[in-house]
């Protein structure tokens, strides 16, 4: 019976100090909690870095990123060489009512073309509207935090 | 025969009692409003480290309730197809009007109630037996909102909120015995005065609050009305994961919005029992005459929300108790402590 009714005193004791703290609350569209900066956002595309190599829409779970490209010859590196071909992107589309943010196709982009970035302030009022396209996509590259310092005693990779 | 004449009637009682209809028809919802968005929206929240509602009406979200209320309004009016439909329709009004009927007799201030049950220049009303018996009315349109919804959640919640007002209508009687016993009157307003005149050991400092000597009654009083207002810890009745809504569950719109009203409503006429009968109600022992008639309101929603916080306090905290738990609480223990109690208080009163 002590016991009992020490546990409903301390109960009460818990609600009552719990009211008089601040509330954990923040109230978001007034004051904006800053994301931390490796949340999981939105995905960004650096357009320059993609070949066209469709490693990320296949690895998409959701089938989720829309790719096409065309190949285009270039004039050879050297006289009488071979002309290069290289691999344009037309069409580089995520459709966020789709994507499930597992970041899949940033870790398997061989070329570091897709970047996570904490922007979480995208929502469209027409569904149509989440799909974003290679420019938008683009726009979200500012946004993207610089890679964190190596730890100390890293190996650092010699840059080719 | 001419006070009979219409318009001699409209200076009179008719005058009076129209005023004191209208008076209690809006104090009720303003009650069940003020501790609705007092406790329920903001304590409540703050006590889960939450705000609460934060934009309606601009300053901390005073408007939500108002809000709430209007939207009831909108909704659809839905009865079920196999409902008794008359009971169904007045059921509501049942308890609310338990609700109503209770706040007749709470004073507010010397000469400020609706009905003190008196005669003049004497406390020989019985106040407290008819605010106790009026609010048991309400198990009534309970049960009348169980049946007449056809709904096995409705009458399981009507049943275990009928088994449940009836068992805790006891110790919230008994509970109240002690006080009477001590203030020698069952009026309301002889009460007060009791607390107010009265003198600890010949020191009028504080006037002579019964809680000081009736605690137990005040515990008991408090736990009890905390059943009747089917509030958790003892809220089987409305319990939402075993019988969803209980005996409300057909309900909507402005049915729904009167049992709102009644649920809150009567919590405040409990808390105002509670301030009346244990803390002195309207009074302050250095506050009289007309100044007594402008302060006892404030004085007595002062003491109603102190009380109103306690219960609040509790409903907030506890989970909710077991079926067999909560008639075991009444019956083995509460209702042999008020008997005791009135025993003591009895054998003390003869004593001194």
């Amino acid at each position: 019976m002590k016991k009992e009714l020490k546990g409903m005193l301390t109960g009460l004791g818990v609600t009552f100090r719990t009211m008089t703290k601040p509330a954990v609350t923040v109230q978001y569209p007034h004051e904006r909690e800053d994301p931390t900066p490796r949340a999981r956002g939105v995905i960004a595309l650096k357009e320059e870095n993609c070949t066209v190599c469709m490693l990320c829409a296949r690895s998409c779970p959701d089938w989720c990123i829309y790719i096409e490209g065309h190949k285009e010859q270039r004039p050879p590196r050297r006289e009488g060489g071979r002309p290069r071909s290289v691999s344009v992107l037309d069409r580089f589309d995520i459709d966020y009512a789709l994507c499930m943010y597992c970041g899949i196709c940033v870790e398997v982009c061989p070329f570091d073309a897709l970047f996570w970035s904490p922007e979480f302030e995208y929502s469209e009022p027409r569904i149509a509207e989440l799909l974003h396209d290679k420019d938008k996509l683009g726009e979200w590259m500012a946004t993207v935090p610089e890679p964190e310092p190596l730890e100390q005693g890293a190996q650092v990779k010699g840059k080719k | 025969m001419s006070h009979l004449l219409a318009f001699d009637i409209w200076g009179g009682w008719a005058t009076t009692l129209t005023i004191k209809t209208v008076i209690v028809l809006a104090i009720v919802p303003l009650t069940a409003l003020l501790l609705g968005y007092i406790f329920l929206l903001k304590m409540m929240s703050h006590m889960q480290s939450r705000l609460g509602p934060m934009d309606p009406g601009g300053f901390h979200g005073w408007y939500q309730l108002l809000g709430d209320g209007i939207k009831f309004l909108q909704k659809e009016d839905i009865m079920p197809a196999e409902a008794d439909r008359r009971v169904f329709a007045l059921a509501p009004a049942v308890v609310v009007l338990s609700t109503f009927l209770v706040f007749v007799v709470i004073p507010a201030g010397p000469r400020m109630n609706v009905a003190s049950l008196d005669t003049h220049g004497s406390y020989d009303g019985v106040g407290v037996f008819y605010a106790l018996a009026v609010s048991s009315l309400s198990v009534i349109g309970v049960l009348m909102a169980g049946w007449a919804s056809s709904n096995k959640y409705a009458l399981m919640g009507a049943l275990r909120a009928a088994a449940q007002l009836i068992a805790y209508e006891l110790p919230l009687v008994l509970a109240v015995v002690g006080v009477v016993i001590q203030a020698g009157t069952m009026s309301l307003q002889g009460i007060v005065h009791f607390q107010q005149d009265g003198e600890i050991f010949g020191w009028g400092g504080i006037g002579f609050p019964l809680i000081l000597t009736q605690f137990v009654g005040f515990a008991l009083f408090m736990v009890a009305a905390q059943a009747e207002l089917t509030q958790p810890p003892f809220d089987m009745p409305v319990a939402e994961s075993e019988l969803v809504a209980g005996y409300m569950v057909e309900y909507t719109g402005f049915r729904f919005l009167f049992f709102f009203i009644g649920e809150f409503g009567t919590a405040f006429a409990f808390a105002a029992l509670a301030a009346t009968m244990f803390l002195g109600g309207w009074s302050l022992p250095w506050v009289h005459g007309s100044a007594a008639d402008v302060l006892g309101p404030f004085i007595l929603v002062t003491k109603v929300l102190l009380v109103a916080f306690l219960m609040f306090w509790a409903r907030f905290t506890y989970p909710r108790f077991r079926e067999d738990q909560l008639q075991a609480l009444a019956w083995k223990w509460l209702i042999p402590i008020a008997l005791v109690n009135i025993l003591l208080t009895g054998v003390l009163k003869v004593a001194f």
